[in-house]
């Protein structure tokens, strides 16, 4: 030791030198950067949670009226023989007056006072589809003709954003359907019990509806074409990008040509979803000549998009299984192919699966190459029928159903849009549940 | 290998689906954005009436549906092509050439084009087309000489107007209604404030000078809005001194957030459509191959259903929507009944 270190001692080994102070700050400011960064995206997620929840809730709620109607024979059967050819001659526009006179009479039977004179007035209260719920009644049951039934029918959706705060009297003012006066009466109705909200089954199971009646779309059609396109996916895209990744994991040499199919296949992964959308078009509607707005059509195309997540994730899981395996497989006499189907591949299934399901949530949710293959209009109207017919029959999907909510005029779209987001992300949501329960049930690690 | 067989048998699913595609029992449309809102009435009222399936109704613009729909005769061609403009001469040559020659006009009703902005806005109550020319035209006249437009707030030119920016929000030019609004308000201005007689004095030729009073200026004052009126009500509602261009049924349906101008004076209701006193309107239509009819079941029953009294009559649903009656309706059902084609 030295002298100067000895007169001067630089402090104890515990005390920090300048350096390590900056050394330690510099980590400290690095977590809190951290720690904000997650803060941050957590808040966004909290805002974004809290706006789909607050906008869209709505939807699963809807505002039915409970009213006597009389089933008028005059009206509905005029030769009074019961033929089922001539009541179905009477349209559903014979069956409005019907029905607006039953609410006008139970307005009266109920005492209330409202300048709305006429059985006319009614028709802003009604859901233009109450007409065509009477018609379908009647026709499956002719003998209620003659007789006072009572029917739950759909409130207009005015009524209905009137019940749930989206429509008030101000923004009534200025409209030419509905007005003050329609409010007053809804008020006095609910007290009477004869308007009511409950919760809206339809909205799950329904078909999409007409511009005019926002009230009676439901998502279950696009669900149904939403399904029939994964059953596609699923069928092909795992099958050929398992088959794909095995050979190119397990049997391909490795040479230009192997190298050149896996650089493909990881930009493959990056193309924009809706290149897919107008190859679709081009190969398999103005080529294949398979039909416009298809299901069939949807599941190829995202099969396209989904082939190179799939191969990607299942090499990484064949990879991650320890050569000692196939060694030990190819010593005891397997040949190449069993040690791959009896022993690589059951190990590495869990993480195949995570890949594939979350291959799938990702093509559940594209919108885009679906626009350029005819599925965005008023297409989602009539459940398939049969197994074929949901591959063949014209179709929507979650997501493009969604967007074409949002695009329409009438704000009560708008709710209904929102209302689609939060089933879309239920269904997201269960299957990253569920690939995260199976890679933590069966993963192995080595 | 159970892989093998998974493989096989969705190629074997794929195979049979494709060759099962043949026959088609609904009826399919596509085309204008603008008629997509009054097609899905129908098409539902419809489903529920007859026993066809319900039609399918695609949107995607008037040229895209008519390009579509002159794409050929066959089931995996459209049967109905919507357009918020006339079918072009061009169009019907690209039809004949693959094949479609019989084609049924079908006029549905009329349309008003309105200028609204924010509820809570500045105050555009009434613009005449020169107003509309002199705020959005590349070129204006100024004291009798054509120059570049010097203005930059409405009340630059008309003092009635407010002293805000000018920003207009306009559909963009795959919209039919682009060109009803370059006709009937732009052209319309340019004549009215003496553009026109002064690029024919400054030596352009009818022609050259009719197109020139098409254009619409491109820095910044008009956006073109491509998506639909959704949008537009959002650029709206993100611009306090904005007006856009709305359908006359979109406008009905959001009364709560827009205020509507009028035009040369004229409130635009469906009224004032009808008698023609609103300058603002075109006729919608949508086209029909007659090829189709017999062989895709419900194609007739469809079209003659959309234009029956108790549909796109004045009381009917689609008026209440906000589609302006056409008084001429009774021709145009004759018409249908008789499957009258184009020429």
């Amino acid at each position: 030791m030295t002298e100067t270190s000895m007169n001067t001692p630089s402090g104890s080994l515990f005390a920090q030198d300048e350096r390590t102070k900056k050394r330690n700050a510099a980590e400290k400011r690095f977590r809190m950067f951290g720690l904000a960064a997650i803060a941050t995206g957590l808040l966004f997620l909290v805002i974004l949670l809290t706006s789909i929840l607050s906008s869209g809730l709505g939807a699963f709620q809807q505002t039915f009226i409970n009213v006597p109607v009389y089933l008028d024979e005059a009206k509905l059967d005029k030769n009074g023989n019961r033929d089922i050819e001539d009541i179905k001659k009477v349209s559903t526009f014979g069956y409005n007056p019907l029905i607006q006179q039953a609410i006008f009479d139970s307005v009266t039977e109920q005492g209330i006072e409202t300048p709305l004179a006429k059985a006319k007035d009614m028709k802003a209260l009604l859901s233009a589809s109450a007409a065509a719920q009477l018609r379908d009644d009647v026709i499956a049951n002719p003998d209620l003709i003659g007789q006072t039934v009572t029917f739950r029918i759909l409130a207009s959706a005015d009524v209905d954003g009137y019940l749930k705060g989206r429509v008030t009297r101000e923004s009534v003012a200025r409209d030419k359907n509905t007005d003050a006066a329609h409010l007053d009466l809804v008020d006095e109705l609910r007290d009477a019990g004869v308007i009511k909200k409950s919760f809206n089954w339809a909205f799950i199971t329904g078909a999409d509806a007409s511009e005019s009646r926002p009230e009676q779309a439901g998502m279950g059609v696009s669900m149904v074409g939403s399904f029939f396109m994964m059953l596609v996916v699923l069928f092909l895209a795992l099958p050929i990008g398992v088959a794909a990744s095995i050979y190119l994991e397990e049997f391909a040499p490795q040479n230009k040509w192997t190298d050149l199919i896996e650089v493909n296949i990881s930009n493959l992964a990056a193309v924009p979803s809706i290149v897919f959308g107008i190859l679709g078009l081009a190969v398999f509607i103005q080529f294949a000549h398979l039909p416009q707005s298809a299901p069939i059509v949807g599941g190829l195309v995202l099969t396209l998009m989904t082939l190179p997540t799939i191969i990607i994730s299942t090499r990484a899981s064949l990879k991650a299984v320890p050569p000692s395996i196939r060694d030990a497989a190819l010593g005891i006499g397997a040949s190449k192919m069993q040690s791959v189907f009896h022993h690589v591949l059951p190990l590495a299934m869990p993480g195949i699966l995570t890949g594939t399901i979350i291959g799938l949530a990702q093509a559940l949710g594209e919108t885009a190459p679906l626009l350029l293959i005819g599925m965005v209009g008023y297409i989602a109207t009539d459940m398939p029928d049969g197994f074929f017919g949901g591959f063949l029959d014209p179709n929507s999907a979650m997501p493009a159903q969604i967007y074409e909510w949002a695009k329409r005029a009438d704000p009560a779209y708008y709710e209904r849009a929102w209302g689609g987001i939060i089933i879309l992300l239920v269904f997201l949501l269960t299957m990253n549940i569920i690939a995260v329960i199976l890679r933590r049930r069966f993963e192995r690690r080595w | 290998m159970s892989f093998v067989k998974l493989t096989a048998s969705a190629i074997a699913i794929a195979a049979v689906s494709a060759t099962a595609a043949a026959a088609r029992d609904q009826v399919q449309v596509a085309g204008s954005s603008t008629v997509l809102p009054y097609a899905s009435i129908v098409a539902e009222a419809f489903g529920e009436n007859f026993d066809f399936p319900t039609p399918v109704v695609e949107s995607g613009g008037s040229s895209a549906g008519l390009k579509r729909f002159c794409q050929g005769v066959g089931e995996e061609h459209t049967d109905v092509a919507n357009a918020s403009r006339k079918i072009r001469d061009k169009e019907i040559a690209a039809c004949a050439e693959n094949g479609v020659t019989d084609i049924i006009e079908v006029r549905i009703g009329y349309d008003g084009i309105v200028f609204a902005s924010q509820l809570d806005g500045p105050a555009y109550n009434a613009f005449t087309p020169s107003d509309l020319f002199n705020a959005l035209a590349p070129k204006v006249v100024v004291d009798g000489a054509l120059v570049d437009n010097p203005y930059t707030q409405w009340a630059d030119f008309n003092a009635d107007l407010p002293a805000e920016d000018i920003l207009a929000f306009i559909p963009g030019t795959k919209h039919g209604t682009r060109e009803v609004f370059e006709e009937k308000v732009i052209a319309a201005g340019c004549e009215a404030t003496g553009a026109f007689e002064a690029m024919m004095a400054a030596g352009m030729s009818e022609d050259d000078a009719e197109d020139a009073c098409l254009a619409v200026a491109t820095d910044g004052r008009a956006v073109d809005i491509d998506g639909d009126y959704t949008e537009t009500l959002a650029s709206i509602d993100a611009n306090a001194n904005g007006i856009g261009v709305f359908g006359l049924a979109f406008y009905e349906n959001n009364t709560d957030k827009l205020k509507v101008a009028t035009m040369s004076g004229v409130e635009p209701s469906t009224e004032t459509i009808s008698t023609g006193e609103y300058p603002v309107s075109r006729p919608l239509f949508f086209y029909v191959k007659k090829a189709h009819i017999g062989v895709i079941p419900g194609l007739k029953e469809y079209a003659e259903f959309f234009i029956a009294d108790e549909i796109a009559g004045p009381d009917g649903p689609l008026a209440e929507y906000g589609l302006v009656s056409d008084p001429e309706l009774a021709a145009t059902q004759a018409a249908v009944a008789a499957e009258e084609t184009m020429q």
